[in-house]
């Protein structure tokens, strides 16, 4: 089972900046358990371009799809084998990310 | 001859929740499984009145549960049941083994307590799979549209296979904060019953109190060695016991130092006490009890006293004291200055309520409490201003009655 893990931050109230060493312990562990499956921090919400072709020309705005206080910085995907290995580990990587966590299954 | 209807009532007590769990454990599907249980039991009504009921109901009632959720498959084919299909090929499971910590019963609370789920849709799956309850009865116990606790459900079922919530016993490391979900669970149907919310409620819901004792009895028989379990079932029971005196004839909330005590049911308390004494036994030997077994504690000691005058408040807050340390809580602090009120006086009491003020400005027990200390200094005037605070907050409609009537007995 495949899980979209997303790591939400907060632009009124990030999270520390000094995590880097410790997300990239966290992401030895998940590989050598087996779990890891991609990881990726994101660049700032600035940089997001949104594209729309639905209708008869493609329009390119500036900026996120959704302006919110609360943001998208980075994303996991991990393969486990259910919802309560999933709770566990992210309950590790919130506390490793000092950030929120969301876990969302793939289809 | 054995009433068929009885039959099936009982049946439906005793073994709605195995039926359930057993086809949960079969299907992998919450949804096929209650459906088939609910057709099950509506053919037993049936069959058992034109055929007798059957020497094993419970066998029975899972043999038919088991064809009619096979049925439903069929019917449905699927292409993502071929898995389904595929376990209907072996009719005989291998047998789980048995070790009370096993049972699927205990698997199907957990999955419904699972901590990724919303706490109200807890609530209604848990009385609908566990209890057996059905969507009209749970909505009508808690004041809730049909629709609504249908859709709790529905939404709960989907999460639990979208996300895949797996049906089996948690890991160990994460066994005591999943139990502990479940009681909370079982302890907020327990208290939505005993305190039933709402302007044309029963001030008890019996239904609701009851079937949060029959749960707990249940989770009880499964993990017999845990401490807040026996505590959690002592402190329902302990309440329990005092339910037809808390209650005056004209529906009015009495309090516990004017109810008549020899109405409170002794067999209840015997076996809440009982329960007790074990934990008592086990926290002499060095287990820490956790908070429910405090508050049960607590209990004992109110029901020990066969009139308030006995009631031995220092041991009271003595239990209040260590409540505090487990739970710093301002409603605990509440009620441990209720205890603070017998042994050092009202005054000394609101001086330490008063600073829970900020914290629990719309609580009405807080504006209750101090009422009743206010009254007790001769306040009058600002104890009735704290009556009318309480009166205003309260939803159910006992202790409106009772809040009132002290309010109007103020000189």
């Amino acid at each position: 089972m495949r899980y979209l893990v997303s790591v939400i931050d907060d632009k009124s109230d990030p999270g520390s900046t000094d995590r880097q060493p410790a997300i990239s312990a966290f992401n030895e562990r998940l590989i050598a358990e087996g779990y890891w499956v991609f990881a990726g921090g994101l660049a700032d919400t600035d940089a997001a371009t949104v594209i729309d072709n639905r209708g008869e020309q493609a329009v390119f705005s500036d900026g996120p799809f959704v302006e919110s206080k609360e943001y998208l910085a980075g994303v996991w995907v991990w393969e486990v084998p259910d919802l309560d290995v999933a709770l566990r580990l992210a309950t590790e990587a919130s506390k490793v990310c000092d950030r929120k966590i969301e876990l969302r299954p793939f289809q | 001859m054995i009433d068929a209807r009885e039959a099936v009532t009982r049946a439906h007590h005793e073994e709605w929740a195995r039926v359930v769990a057993a086809l949960t454990r079969r299907f992998g599907d919450l949804d096929i499984a209650e459906e088939a249980a609910a057709e099950a039991f509506a053919t037993a009504v049936e069959r058992w009145r034109a055929d007798g009921v059957p020497p094993n109901p419970g066998a029975w009632l899972t043999t038919t549960a088991n064809r009619r959720a096979i049925d439903r498959i069929r019917r449905e084919n699927k292409r993502d049941d071929r898995q389904k299909e595929a376990q209907m090929a072996y009719d005989d499971d291998p047998p789980e083994p048995l070790g009370a910590i096993d049972d699927d019963r205990l698997r199907l609370i957990f999955i419904c307590c699972h901590p990724a789920l919303a706490v109200e849709a807890r609530l209604a799956l848990t009385l609908r799979m566990v209890g057996g309850l059905t969507v009209p009865e749970i909505a009508r116990a808690f004041l809730v549209a049909e629709s609504a606790i249908g859709q709790r459900i529905t939404r709960a079922k989907a999460k639990i296979k979208a996300a895949r919530i797996p049906y089996r016993m948690p890991s160990v490391d994460d066994l005591p904060a999943r139990v502990s979900g479940v009681l909370a669970v079982l302890f907020l149907v327990f208290n939505e019953g005993y305190l039933a919310s709402g302007p044309d409620t029963d001030p008890v819901r019996h239904d609701l109190t009851a079937e949060a004792i029959r749960l707990t009895r249940l989770i009880r028989a499964l993990l017999p060695r845990d401490g807040e379990v026996a505590g959690l079932l002592a402190l329902m029971l302990l309440t329990e016991a005092r339910r037809t005196a808390r209650t005056s004839a004209s529906g009015e909330l009495v309090a516990l130092d004017e109810q008549d005590r020899g109405a409170w049911d002794a067999e209840l308390i015997a076996e809440g006490h009982r329960l007790v004494r074990e934990r008592l036994a086990a926290a002499a030997a060095g287990v820490a009890p956790g908070r429910y077994q405090i508050l049960a504690a607590i209990n004992a000691v109110h029901t020990s006293a066969r009139d308030i005058r006995d009631t031995d408040w220092s041991q009271v807050l003595a239990l209040y004291d260590q409540l505090v340390r487990l739970d710093p809580s301002p409603i605990i602090a509440l009620n441990r200055a209720i205890a603070v009120a017998e042994l050092d006086g009202p005054e000394v009491a609101l001086a330490a309520i008063d600073r829970l003020e900020p914290r629990l400005a719309g609580y009405h027990p807080y504006h209750a409490t101090r009422a009743d200390l206010l009254r007790r200094l001769g306040q009058s005037q600002q104890s009735r201003a704290a009556y009318d605070r309480a009166v205003e907050l309260a939803g159910n409609t006992g202790e409106t009655a009772y809040l009132t009537r002290r309010r109007d007995q103020l000189r």
